[in-house]
């Protein structure tokens, strides 16, 4: 039996990355959750606008490193991220004033801006792949390790080793900023608060004076930050490919749902749930399992649950419990 | 006599089909509590939201201090000082008392402290709970936390929508004594109640309607005192 190597085996393979996945997930539910609660409406082209914040930042990023502009062992595209969010914003506004809009003042219901944000989806779709292309793109430079496997075997001298990937701890120390900041400017500022009583009771909202479209605004603002973050974050800890982006859309909503539509906190929480879930169970257990259990009782095959393939069932079947036993979320978001 | 502060004039309309209003008048004197009551459906609640601007008055006009507000919206209503406080949802459930009290001086751009220090001082028990979410709190003190909210604009008239519905009568009596300390400072209340008797008590205006129209307007006491009102709404 070999505890230590199992546990950094675990942290390898499973723990870093899923941690890091979850916040690339938290960060996208977030922004699903804010629509939910403010524009009450479920927003299908999320994982498109996540695709085309990258896309900006990528651009961005390709026209720094043209001109030489680096951030030395951290990835430019860091650099590139507000200008990305910049231009993600106005995108965003713009969708809202040609489409959201009208049929914000037809008092729409729901369903019709379901269908409405799937048409948005299929736009920014086609916008993404007719700028970028379909392909798949890395744009991560910088120094690629914060601590790679042989060093770490040196270090501690055990079998196994642990590799943190710069773009993990990134992606780790951004999520933990930006969720801060998301927090303190709800719960401290007066827009942000502003915020949260249009979410409460709309109605109520008016008669207090606050501004809708005001209120609307700023959350599209901070939506295309949390979207572009996200989507940066991905990008940079996996690659850029805008089909991949599109496929999101099943875990966030999953995260959002999980955790309670609506709920900020939530939406953290689901995000780490689906991503724990996801990783775990497509991991092959076969070499933990060797540490951990005595001798000449090692696993013969792989003891992966599910193939990586299969990795989005995880999401959906998650996704159905909660919608069957509890559909308000761990939170007790809004009904869906 | 000048006109009152408030008035809706010989009010007509509805939410957009039958009218439910047809020529009612309800108004407020300066500092005074102007009690509508009625049986179910007679309109009072439609009464009430016309005079703020919540549905089509097609005829007939609403007045605040003489100038003619019928065209106004809600909100702009509020700014010219007028709070209103629903039936029901008239609380931010998931915030907390004071953050409820913060977004009813929106609108306010001055130092709202003060009006906070006011609103604790008529409503003890909020300051004890302000930093508990307002949905954690119980029936009467939801009510004061929606009225404490409509007073953070420091209005000239408070609307009140059935403030007491679902209260217990203990809780009733205290919210109506609070409610005469608030028409003490100088601010006009214009309210609808189900619990008639308790209010026209405390009116000095009560206004009786009947299917949208009014059936008799007198002082609370003179209503009170009126057998024919008596018979037909206090039951005896």
């Amino acid at each position: 039996m070999d505890v230590l190597n199992a546990v950094v085996a675990l942290a390898n393979f499973v723990l870093i990355p899923a941690t890091a996945y979850g916040a690339q997930l938290a960060l996208g539910a977030l922004g699903v959750t804010l629509i939910y609660g403010i524009l009450r409406f479920s927003n299908f082209a999320h994982g498109d606008t996540m695709a085309f914040g990258t896309m900006a930042t990528i651009l961005v990023t390709w026209g720094l490193q043209s001109y030489g502009i680096s951030l030395g062992p951290l990835p430019t595209a860091l650099l590139a991220l507000p200008a990305g969010i910049a231009i993600t914003a106005l995108l965003l506004l713009g969708t809202d004033r040609a489409v959201y809009r009208f049929y914000r003042e037809q008092k729409a219901k729901p369903v019709i801006l379901v269908i409405v944000s799937m048409g948005v989806m299929f736009i920014l779709n086609g916008l993404v792949r007719f700028i970028i292309g379909p392909d798949d793109h890395r744009f991560a430079d910088g120094a690629r390790f914060l601590i790679d496997a042989r060093t770490f075997r040196e270090m501690t001298g055990l079998a196994e080793g642990l590799a943190i990937r710069t773009s993990q701890a990134i992606t780790i120390v951004t999520a933990v900023v930006v969720v801060a900041l998301l927090f303190w400017f709800l719960n401290r500022t007066r827009t942000g608060k502003s915020m949260r009583a249009f979410s409460d009771n709309e109605d109520l909202a008016l008669l207090s004076g606050i501004n809708p479209e005001r209120v609307v605004a700023i959350t599209w603002i901070i939506v295309a930050a949390l979207a572009t973050t996200a989507g940066v974050l991905y990008g940079l800890d996996k690659s850029f490919k805008a089909f991949t982006y599109f496929q999101l859309l099943l875990p966030i909503f999953a995260a959002a749902i999980v955790g309670g539509l609506g709920n900020p906190l939530g939406a953290i929480a689901g995000g780490f749930l689906i991503a724990y879930s996801e990783v775990t169970i497509t991991y092959a257990w076969k070499k933990v399992l060797t540490y951990l259990l005595p001798d000449g009782m090692a696993p013969e095959g792989l003891v992966q649950l599910l193939s990586t393939e299969y990795k989005f069932a995880v999401s959906f079947v998650i996704l159905v419990i909660v919608l069957l036993f509890r559909p308000t979320g761990i939170f007790r978001g809004k009904s869906v | 006599m000048g006109e009152p502060f408030l008035i809706g004039d010989r009010m007509t309309g509805g939410y957009g089909g039958a009218d439910i209003l047809h020529g009612c008048t309800v108004a407020v004197e300066k500092g005074e509590i102007a009690v509508i009551v009625g049986p179910n459906g007679a309109g009072k609640s439609t009464a009430m939201k016309a005079v703020f601007g919540m549905l089509n008055v097609h005829s007939g006009a609403v007045r605040l201090n003489g100038e003619d507000i019928t065209a106004l919206t809600p909100q702009a209503r509020v700014a010219k000082g007028m709070a209103f406080v629903p039936q029901t949802s008239n609380i931010f459930t998931s915030m907390s008392v004071e953050e409820n009290l913060e977004m009813g001086a929106f609108l306010r751009r001055d130092d709202i402290s003060g009006t906070i220090e006011e609103v604790y001082h008529l409503f003890p028990i909020l300051k004890e709970k302000r930093r508990q979410a307002a949905g954690e709190l119980s029936g009467g003190q939801r009510q004061q936390v929606a009225v404490g909210r409509a007073l953070m604009t420091k209005p000239s008239v408070l609307m009140l929508d059935e403030p007491t519905a679902g209260v217990s009568p203990i809780v009733m009596d205290e919210l109506f004594d609070r409610i005469i300390e608030v028409a003490r400072t100088g601010i006009s209340i214009l309210m609808v109640e189900q619990n008639a008797r308790q209010a026209l008590e405390i009116a000095d205006k009560g206004y009786v309607l009947v299917q949208g129209r009014n059936a008799y307007t007198d002082t609370g006491k003179a209503l009170l005192a009126d057998p024919e009102v008596r018979r037909t709404f206090l039951g005896g």
